[in-house]
């Protein structure tokens, strides 16, 4: 029978089916950090129950406040650190080593084709770049996963969203996704599976992929997920060498997880993306999108790039092209913040670093901390920030604080403009 | 298995989300009473007052799309260290339903046209609700005024509701 490859995975992956539509997955991977982990180890450790149930599928990182900003956040890292030394999880991520979950783990060759993986944190859906079937949910579900190594889903219903045509110079993954999300609205995809097909996928690099990935949760999607290829494997070659043969025999391996030609979806939808232009979000609700012509000349108070949707070193080279030998203007402060250390290393290497700091950005350490507003860059109550984040909810980056989501290449037109401005004005690339 | 029903704060608005109903900044709580003050503090609504208006309800009743966004279980909890473990919306974002049942709380769904009706009839009285598990149905009522609703739960929400939540269920079982 054709499948789906979110089919394909579940039935890979079932332990048990309590009732019609309910399938309990065994797991490949549950990722955790210091922010929605806390309680269940508490939990746990109350119940007695003070145990994983396989130290090597679980993975840590303190990355939400790093460093500490206060005894609270000092006592949530504590929490974990201390759990995942007495439980023997050697993939744990401290201070210094540690970056946003969305980015370390998939750089660090965590998450494989196939995979079933669960984190308690709403952009999860991000790994489904791999061909992996990766899910955000809550903390009683993550304690489950620790403890048990299953989670309970109903089968996976999947809208298939083909791109086709070419992105244009200047338009980047963050564009389509804002733009897709746009279209169907923030519960657009609830309760699906989000398929990401077709040339312009087939053209992307994983970073690009895990950007359109990031955000499926922004129009209520369980997963991003695109089929795997070769890009895949070349990103996961030094991770799966001693596994395979060749390249070729690990894209034949991998292969399996893709959905069959006559696979049923819910529902098909094709957008040309040639002519797609440089977005931006106007309102409260990533679904409130516009083109950024239509946007330009709003006046912005901080420029924030960084986060699990573009803080890879993709999205600062891209940055970097547009802000070389320019400095952002008196009126605007900007941050960057690199999603891992090992990005943060390259772009010190590759002289980004210098292109950041020379035009005038701070940069800080790989955190999530601005993007929720919880540290490293929080809005003042009235003040407007132009970010390369996933959520423009009022008060998100801090209370009372506007958010306007773009690429990274728009922000830091932005930031040279001051207001928000067509990075295509900017961009060495046209 | 928890309980359920009692007075009804309405919240009239679609896509309300986890930032509203218990903003980031209070995710460094790590006991779920701490969250207590903070329930819905950040909810643009006109007329909602989070200060004076959540205090002795046990049941929201709202749109669509409700608590989009976020995956933190803290917006379930905020709910429930306030005595609110019912939910009665069109529709919910997947975790945020999800969570509600591992917690043993309800998430119901009412379509469209029966929510718009519980809000043009009750909306803005001290309206309460009580629930007929054996019947699959709650009555709301408020001065004299009184409608039953069906609704239906997937077996295994039921489940995990008579059980006290997932984690009790799994448990058991694997």
């Amino acid at each position: 029978m054709s499948k789906t490859i979110a089919e394909k995975i579940f039935d890979a992956h079932l332990v048990d089916k309590p009732f019609e539509d309910s399938f309990v997955l065994s797991l490949d991977a549950v990722f955790c950090h210091e922010i929605t982990t806390p309680i269940a180890i508490t939990d746990l450790m109350a119940r007695g129950k003070d145990r994983v149930f396989d130290p090597n599928k679980i993975k840590a990182v303190i990355d939400h406040v790093t460093p500490a900003k206060d005894s609270k956040t000092a006592e949530q890292g504590k929490i974990l650190r201390d759990w995942a030394r007495r439980n023997g999880i050697k993939d744990f991520f401290d201070i210094g080593r540690n970056g946003v979950c969305h980015a370390i783990f998939p750089e660090k060759g965590f998450v494989r084709p196939g995979y079933t993986v669960i984190m308690g944190d709403s952009h999860t859906c991000t790994h489904g770049a791999f061909g992996a079937f990766a899910a955000g949910v809550g903390t009683t579900d993550l304690e489950v996963g620790i403890l048990k190594g299953v989670c309970a889903f109903k089968y996976p219903k999947t809208i298939k969203f083909v791109l086709k045509g070419k992105l244009p110079a200047g338009v980047y993954a963050k564009d389509a996704i804002l733009f897709i999300i746009s279209q169907i609205g923030v519960n657009g995809a609830t309760d699906h599976v989000m398929e990401f097909t077709g040339p312009v996928v087939d053209e992307m690099s994983m970073e690009s992929r895990m950007t359109l990935c990031n955000m499926a949760i922004e129009a209520g999607g369980t997963s991003g997920i695109c089929c795997p290829d070769m890009a895949t494997v070349e990103y996961l070659w030094e991770f799966i060498k001693g596994e395979f043969a060749s390249k070729e025999e690990a894209l034949k391996e991998y292969g399996r997880w893709k959905s069959d030609p006559d696979a049923k979806f819910e529902k098909v939808i094709e957008y040309d993306l040639s002519n797609l232009e440089p977005m931006v979000t106007f309102g409260n609700k990533p679904d409130q999108v516009k083109p950024v012509r239509e946007m330009e000349g709003t006046p912005v108070d901080q420029i924030y790039i960084g986060s699990c949707t573009n803080g890879r070193i993709e999205d600062l080279r891209i940055a970097a092209q547009v802000l070389k030998g320019k400095k952002i203007t008196d009126a605007v402060r900007g941050i960057l913040s690199p999603a891992t250390p090992k990005i943060y290393t390259m772009a010190l290497k590759e002289g980004i670093i210098d292109i950041f700091a020379e035009a005038g950005f701070c940069v800080t350490n790989p955190t999530c901390g601005a993007c929720l507003g919880m540290s490293n860059g929080v809005l003042a109550a009235g003040e407007v920030c132009a970010s390369t984040t996933n959520r423009n909810f009022y008060g998100r980056m801090g209370k009372g604080g506007t958010v306007h989501l773009m690429s990274p290449a728009t922000a830091a037109a932005t930031a040279i403009a001051g207001k928000i401005n067509n990075s295509a004005l900017w961009c060495s690339t046209k | 298995m928890k309980q359920f029903g009692g007075k009804v704060l309405f919240l009239d608005r679609s896509d309300i989300n986890t930032d509203e109903i218990i903003p980031a900044k209070y995710l460094t709580e790590i006991t779920k009473e701490a969250l207590k003050p903070y329930l819905l503090e950040d909810l643009k609504l006109p007329g909602f007052d989070a200060r004076k208006d959540i205090s002795g309800k046990s049941v929201v009743i709202t749109r669509d799309n409700f608590g989009c966004g976020s995956s933190r279980e803290h917006a379930p909890w905020a709910l429930e260290v306030n005595g609110i473990t019912v939910v009665i919306a069109e529709s919910y974002a997947r975790i945020f339903r999800q969570n509600m049942f591992n917690g043993g709380m309800l998430a119901i769904e009412v379509p469209k046209e029966k929510l718009s009706e519980i809000f043009s009839s009750f909306k803005g009285k001290e309206a309460a609700v009580s629930f007929d598990f054996q019947k699959s149905s709650f009555a709301i009522e408020a001065e004299g005024k009184k409608e039953i609703v069906g609704f239906k739960i997937d077996d295994f929400d039921m489940a995990l509701v008579k059980a006290g939540g997932w984690l009790e269920y799994a448990d058991s079982r694997y």
